[in-house]
């Protein structure tokens, strides 16, 4: 293809205008566009009109920006570089390493250039090939160990068709950008490959062979381990009203979750969030591996001040380096914080192309655009009877905590699990605030199937004796009806809440949600002989405190087996006639 | 730079002007020139071919299509020096108080954002002596935190209020669509608290066009953000961006845009945002900090609703009280846990409680709160709204701290609150033993 060159036209904040004086122009294309200063600012066609008008969106502010300004396009779609050295840094929603940034400038100042991959760095390299064997997209040519694990150095999967070996590296230590192998293809022509290729942001990778998310991955949090969990290889909406509780509750994820690999996508939120992540995570030591918790940590950091046109970019890139490490037969989650944003920043640029716009002023393709990002999601059989997965949680920010507008809805369809934050459970301090009765998933739980459906009742029940006392008083209902409520209200402050912010009790991994529900479960179906409101009350709330202390404790704690044994006597005591309790 | 002027206007609106020109800058400052020899700022926005839309910093009004427009080769800029110190500026950051005009520095305004990897995490409180901040929602040194409330609310008063009280070495003053009896009221409380020296303010009145307006969060943040980077500790104030916001609105409408949620522009998350993240505790300098107002009837509005997304929590005052429910600081799990221990133990228990009792309130409208636990839960909500709410009543953290127990043991058995033990046996006062609240006062 034939580059194009063009000049600026019209500017309107992020969209620009621009002629195109020579060569083809390709949709979704990078262009630069160079301005007075000699910066050269990057930008993305997003639209070919006719007369040779094309619209661009600029991902870095375009002050100064003015008509007849040159621009340059490359010919290549938006990309993003994979390769080792991505776990463990954290960039903007192009691939530029902030830290690296910050050695330049204190400021995100446009037009700066740095590598995506620390070009510098040697990476131990063994080769897994030799010369004259064959090999297709996905062959794996050589190993280098990356943090945790060994990263696979695969043919590009860009590439179709069969090559031969022609020479590759010996054991020893190489950079990204050297060439380790060159392979011939059918027509006798030679390609020299490094250890890292581009993947256009936008393009799905194409699945080996897929499979269905049915494993439930353990995230540490009672209430979705238990009532609505996410599978390996799954998809999450998490909506919610500001203040509700989404932002501990991502952090929870990123930090608990069993995952090998995770990536946040900080998308259009604020930049001190991802400051805690990305200078917390470095201190902590993740107890499944015993290192620290960066080392299985990506940031993409597009937060609300940075370039709007950058968000979208900043999303499809975390998904992208998502479906690299879930090849690299890896169980891998991203957090995309928040899809709203994204979906805000195509309807600013929608209405400055004057599209005709959908509900709430959304671009009408929004929902085709959400179904497609989470479809990427998934799981992957690699062969050898090796799978991989990207399972998303994606937090939507919709517009006063209604859930009925288009990115919620678009999002409600494209996912498996649903975890609706509310409002009132976070303001009568409620942690986790998902809504206990809303909420949904499809995916199996750690517990059994009737197990959940027996605790989904007893919540039922309970809210619904709920608003019988509110209509009718204390005195309005039964001792049994009452007795049902404190239960289902003991199971929401002893299991379903949870203190993200305690060491002990901010996660609980399998085998302790096994033993809490057990312990949960013998309460429910202890027989109570209590009598009158007060009594029964009273009694609840000693349970209650006993089995948060108990919560509080680790299983290897000096008191941790008395405390049950207390526990345990308060709930027998409940059973003996009102006079001995 | 060759300074070319030009004459051919196409149209006039409210706030916008386009023009034929070339060779034009997008974002370029530019001088609109009166047939008299007037002259008014105003700022290319857009360009599209040779035509050039301009935002009037004086408005429409009285611009004639024979005025000229110069354009200046420069970016909107604001001077910063020490001398602006106890000065006040318009929002184009000209000197209003009848002092001199100032030789300084010039800035760039609405500049790009810190690298968060120069962001700290904040851990600094600020101790403002409102009892309902610095118990259970305490405010952090870097935090972006407005006041929702409704117009009327004595929230100019608290802003005042915290901003005297703190540690400030700086106090940068934004102030958008003010009354002047507002700006007056801002201007006194800051001579007679002794703080006029280290203040600098930004005031847009009702009298003032509302482009200037929009200028007014840049031009401050802009100021404070220098100040920051010498290593100040800079307290800024911005009220009201809710009339921020409708200017915005005003504009994006005059261009025509397609309107979002209630005529709001559909970038108004993204111009929020890029005011109040300037907020940052930076390394190895100083840190700005952000108090906003955000007038509001119902907190689904598009502006608090976006606004709520941006910031680090939000104080909702409501009927002269600052409200527990509602209101949240984002930051307060920073700082603590290293204030006194029992600090984050009461603070949760003590909102429990109220949220127990906010049950009854709904309750009692059908008459069925007679059990005494409730009554009692009653009982403790309206002295909890005496004691603690009023956001004028000053309390050091630690006697606010210990008006809690009080509060506690005048309504509560140890075993009702949920506190463990060992907080108990050393905080809970026996009857009669207050240490802070006035025994004596029933109900």
């Amino acid at each position: 293809m034939h580059k194009a060159t063009g000049e600026v036209h019209s500017v309107n904040e992020s969209l620009v205008g621009a002629h195109i004086k020579g060569g083809a122009v390709m949709n979704g294309e990078v262009a630069y566009i160079i301005i007075e200063d000699g910066k050269r600012l990057k930008a993305e066609v997003i639209d070919v009109k006719e007369n040779n008008k094309v619209y661009l969106q600029v991902f870095e502010d375009t002050g100064w920006m003015k008509v007849g300004d040159p621009v340059e396009f490359t010919g290549l779609p938006l990309a993003v570089k994979l390769g080792p050295g991505i776990l463990g840094s954290v960039t903007d929603g192009l691939q530029n390493p902030l830290y690296e940034l910050g050695k330049i400038e204190w400021f995100l100042e446009r037009g700066l250039k740095v590598d995506p991959l620390d070009n510098t760095k040697k990476w131990h390299f063994t080769p897994k090939t030799k010369k004259g064997d064959k090999v297709t997209q996905g062959s794996v040519l050589g190993v280098v160990p990356e943090k945790l694990f060994e990263h696979k150095i695969f043919v590009p999967f860009s590439l179709s068709g069969e090559f031969t070996v022609q020479h590759i590296a010996k054991a020893g230590e190489y950079t990204v950008d050297e060439p380790i192998v060159t392979i011939k293809d059918g027509s006798g022509k030679d390609l020299e490959l490094t250890m890292a290729f581009e993947w256009p942001v936008k393009k799905s990778m194409p699945f080996k062979e897929r499979s269905v998310p049915e494993k439930p991955m353990p995230t540490g949090i009672r209430i979705l381990d238990a009532l609505f969990p996410i599978a390996y290889g799954g998809t999450a909406c998490n909506p919610g009203p500001f203040g509700a509780g989404k932002t501990v509750l991502q952090h929870s994820l990123a930090r608990h979750s069993q995952a090998d690999v995770v990536i946040i996508a900080a998308c259009g939120e604020r930049a001190g969030e991802a400051v805690e992540v990305f200078k917390d995570f470095p201190e902590l030591i993740d107890p499944r591996t015993g290192s620290s918790l960066m080392d299985r940590t990506y940031i993409v950091g597009n937060t609300s001040s940075m370039p709007v046109a950058a968000r979208e970019a900043s999303v499809y890139m975390a998904t992208t380096v998502g479906e690299y490490y879930r090849k690299q037969g890896l169980n891998v989650l991203i957090l995309a914080d928040s899809t709203s944003r994204w979906a805000q920043a195509l309807r600013e640029t929608s209405g400055r192309k004057e599209e005709i716009p959908g509900p709430e002023a959304f671009p009408m393709y929004i929902s085709t655009l959400i179904s497609a990002f989470y479809d990427r999601a998934g799981v992957e059989v690699l062969g050898d009877g090796k799978t991989g997965s990207l399972s998303i949680i994606g937090t939507v920010s919709p517009a006063g905590g209604n859930f009925d507008e288009p990115v919620t809805q678009a999002t409600l369809l494209s996912t498996g699990a649903f975890w609706g934050l509310s409002r009132a459970l976070s303001d009568a301090r409620k942690y986790p605030a998902i809504d206990r009765i809303d909420s949904n998933s499809k995916y199996p739980s750690l517990l059994e199937e009737d197990e959940v459906a027996y605790l989904l009742e007893l919540l039922r029940d309970g809210k619904a004796i709920a608003s019988n006392i509110i209509l009718m008083g204390e005195k309005g209902i039964t001792d049994a009806s009452y007795i049902r409520y404190q239960k289902a209200e003991l199971l929401d402050a002893v299991f379903l809440q949870q203190n993200s912010f305690h060491e002990v009790d901010g996660v609980t991994n399998p085998e302790r949600l096994r033993f809490m529900f057990n312990m949960v479960k013998k309460i429910i179906e202890a027989p109570v002989n209590l009598k009158g409101k007060e009594a029964i009350r009273s009694h609840f709330n000693f349970i209650r405190q006993a089995f948060l202390d108990w919560n509080y404790m680790m299983p290897n704690d000096d008191g941790f087996e008395k405390q049950k044994t207390t526990l345990l006597n308060l709930v027998k005591k409940m059973g003996h006639v009102a006079e001995n309790v | 730079m060759l300074q070319k002027t030009y004459e051919n206007i196409d149209s006039i609106g409210r706030a916008i002007l386009t023009i034929k020109a070339k060779g034009v800058h997008n974002k370029e400052l530019a001088e609109l020139i009166y047939p008299s020899g007037e002259r008014a700022f105003a700022q290319v926005i857009a360009l599209d071919g040779d035509q050039v839309t301009l935002q009037l910093f004086g408005g429409g009004f009285g611009v004639s299509t024979d005025c000229k427009i110069r354009f200046l080769g420069r970016p909107i800029q604001v001077g910063f020096s020490n001398d602006m110190l106890g000065r006040v500026y318009s929002g184009i950051g000209q000197p209003i108080d009848g002092g001199p005009e100032l030789m300084a520095d010039m800035v760039r305004v609405a500049g790009p954002s810190i690298n968060p990897v120069k962001r700290l995490i904040p851990k600094d409180m600020i101790r403002t002596g409102v009892p309902m901040i610095d118990v259970f929602n305490t405010l952090v040194r870097s935090q972006k935190i407005p006041i929702f409330a409704r117009a009327g609310e004595p929230y100019n008063r608290l802003l005042a209020n915290i901003a005297t009280q703190t540690d400030a070495d700086v106090i940068i003053i934004g102030g958008v669509g003010l009354k002047y009896d507002e700006y007056h009221y801002f201007k006194q409380r800051i001579e007679e608290a002794g703080s006029k020296n280290k203040t600098i303010m930004f005031i847009h009145t009702h009298r003032d066009s509302i482009v200037e307006g929009l200028m007014v969060p840049d031009l401050t943040l802009a100021v404070a953000e220098q100040f920051a980077l010498q290593g100040k500790n800079v307290f800024v104030l911005l009220s009201d961006m809710t009339q921020w916001s409708d200017y915005l609105r005003q504009v994006a409408n005059a261009q025509d845009q397609i309107p979002a949620n209630q005529g709001y522009p559909g970038d108004l998350y993204s111009q929020l945002a890029s005011r109040y993240e300037k907020a940052a505790d930076i390394e190895s300098a100083g840190s700005l900090t952000i108090l906003g107002v955000t007038t509001m009837d119902d907190v689904t509005h598009p502006v608090p609703d976006n606004t709520g997304y941006i910031t680090e929590g939000q104080f909702y005052m409501k009927d002269g009280y600052l409200e527990l429910f509602g209101s949240l600081s984002r930051l307060k799990q920073q700082v603590n846990d290293r204030t006194r221990p029992d600090h984050r133990s009461i603070m949760n228990a003590m909102a429990r409680l109220l949220s127990e009792a906010e049950e009854r309130v709904k309750a009692q409208k059908f008459g069925s709160v007679k059990d005494d636990y409730s009554l009692r839960l009653l009982e403790y909500r309206r002295t909890f709204q005496r004691e603690l709410m009023d956001p004028f009543r000053y309390l050091e953290l630690e006697d606010a701290l210990d008006i809690c127990w009080d509060i506690l043991a005048k309504h509560f058995k140890k075993e009702e609150v949920g506190l463990s033990s060992k907080l108990i046996e050393e905080y809970w006062p026996e009857k009669g033993t207050y240490k802070i609240l006035k025994d004596g006062i029933h109900e």
